[in-house]
């Protein structure tokens, strides 16, 4: 698993429940106390490790840490280079959605080693969008749900999500938006820095 | 024209694929102004004014009308903003057969982050064909990782530099090891650098250790090199060369009387008895002293038999002492 998967597990963690709960979680599943390295490239067996420690240590199922996963990376503000990356996507939530199978080319754009599942998108009209999530491991799809229910927020919109669950290699979630411009939303300036 | 689509009478063809554009009357004097270049200036500032006057003709240089310019094709300009904010731009000025007039379009170029800095651009400020929203993607997730990359360098530099420093340290007392003291004498000898060389050996600690026990040994020795690091300044290298053997590199100091009394100093700070538990452990230590003036042919292996010389002497008058190296020194035994 890429380095930026496993430090953002981490820094979740650490930055959700502190770095005592961290360093409990990463001596129970042999990952490096100190953290990981975003630029490195690590086994797949550690990522496993570390989401089963977790789900015992913080004493919740791993669906609801992968979402709140999902969360933190939209909303923390260690990581607010990611939400702006991901506010490229569309001027819209709308707008974001319907280019979301662009996200994995998107990410490889700028780290060529991280892989990412491949998304789909399906209009259903009246404002459904089903996304579909194409990997040989289930789980991104709930850190989707995250990612998603926050940055409607982000966006402004109100919108229902609904993991609609997983098949052999795949999960689909749907998003009704009830209203596109609920609030204002975060602002997104294209000149955050220069 | 009745037939528009209701809701999209303003609309220009023009404005929407090139926001960034003026049409040009064939003197120059600017007709019509697109909608991104309105944001950045009042529209009344371009209208009816001259091309010429407005911007400054960076290339081609000289030429003072459109037709000069586009010579009847198409042409690249490359043209800068005479008034603040100075904004670069570049553009492709088209004549436009049908009406008589020139199309200019215009964009940042390079200059594309200062200008939507100093503008406040929006992605609606831009066609929606254009690459621009891409390559403000890429620029800001490039600056990202290359953080990323830096940061990981800066680590990987400060482990490198503590696992050579700890290549380099003795790990019971905090002292440079042997690995150190050729390197340093090598790097001194190299650069021809006069310094002062103290050879120290410890007395009486072997029957420390046989009476009291390797901690207590261990304690004496952490004593011992606690008083040369007391004795010495931050630029000197302290070496434990061995069991109970030191080294002490002193750049710049070659006065014999200054080096003999540095050594006379810490032998009778050595001798105070040192508390390990409910004992006392006593040492003393004897000393011997070389010095190189920088001179072409000083040697490490050299200057270290001549400290051995002056320290076996040391030894032979009876401990607690130290000798200046002298070529009317006894050889050692093993010569």
């Amino acid at each position: 698993m890429h380095g930026l998967v496993n430090r953002a597990i981490q820094c979740f963690i650490r930055d959700t429940y502190g770095t005592p709960i961290w360093e409990e979680i990463a001596r129970a599943s042999d990952a490096p106390v100190a953290g990981f390295e975003a630029m490195f490239v690590y086994e797949d067996a550690v990522t496993d490790r570390m989401l089963d420690a977790a789900e015992t240590v913080l004493q919740r199922p791993r669906e609801t840490v992968l979402e709140d996963l999902g969360t933190y990376l939209v909303s923390h503000p260690n990581v607010e280079a990611l939400r702006r990356l991901l506010r490229f996507g569309g001027e819209t939530f709308l707008d974001f959605l319907h280019t979301i199978d662009d996200l994995p080319r998107r990410a490889a754009l700028a780290v060529p080693e991280l892989v990412l599942p491949e998304l789909s998108v399906v209009d259903a009209g009246c404002n459904r969008v089903r996304i579909g999530c194409h990997g040989d491991r289930v789980g991104f799809g709930y850190v989707l749900v995250g990612i998603l229910r926050t940055l409607a927020d982000d966006y402004g919109a109100l919108a229902l999500l609904e993991y609609e669950g997983d098949g052999a290699s795949e999960e689909w979630i749907s998003v009704d938006i009830l209203n596109a411009e609920h609030t204002r939303g975060r602002p997104f300036q294209l000149a955050a820095r220069i | 024209m009745d037939d528009h689509p209701p809701g999209r009478v303003d609309l220009e063809p023009c404005d929407v694929f090139m926001p960034l554009h003026l049409r040009l009357k064939r003197d120059g004097t600017i007709t019509h102004v697109g909608p991104t270049l309105r944001k950045m200036r009042p529209e009344d500032d371009l209208l009816g004014r001259s091309l010429f006057e407005v911007f400054d003709l960076k290339r081609p240089s000289g030429a003072g009308t459109l037709e000069a310019l586009t010579d009847g094709r198409s042409h690249r300009l490359q043209l800068q903003f005479r008034d603040a904010p100075r904004s670069a731009l570049k553009g492709l000025l088209v004549p436009d057969n049908k009406g008589g007039e020139y199309i200019l379009n215009l964009s940042f170029g390079i200059s594309l982050m200062e200008a939507i800095h100093d503008y406040d651009l929006s992605s609606a400020d831009f066609a929606h064909t254009d690459l621009v929203i891409e390559m403000l993607y890429v620029v800001e997730a490039k600056t990202v990782i290359l953080d990323e990359w830096r940061g990981l360098n800066a680590r990987l530099q400060s482990a490198k530099i503590e696992a050579e420093t700890q290549a380099y340290t003795d790990t019971l007392t905090g002292l440079r090891n042997r690995r150190a003291l050729d390197k340093v004498l090598q790097k001194l000898c190299d650069l021809r650098e006069p310094f002062g060389l103290v050879h120290l050996d410890l007395d009486f600690f072997k029957q420390v250790n046989d009476t009291l026990g390797h901690a207590a040994g261990d304690h004496v020795l952490q004593v011992a090199a606690q008083a040369m690091i007391d004795a010495t300044r931050s630029e000197d290298t302290l070496v434990r060369a061995g069991g109970d053997e030191f080294v002490l590199i002193l750049p710049g100091v070659v006065n014999p009387g200054k080096l003999m009394d540095l050594s006379q100093r810490l032998i009778r700070r050595l001798q105070q008895p040192i508390p390990f538990g409910a004992d006392l452990c006593r040492i003393s230590g004897s000393a011997g002293i070389a010095v190189s003036l920088g001179a072409a042919d000083a040697s490490p292996q050299a200057l270290l038999k001549q400290a051995d010389r002056a320290l076996y002497a040391s030894k032979g008058r009876g401990r607690s002492c130290a000798t200046v190296f002298s070529s009317s020194l006894p050889p050692l035994s093993a010569e």
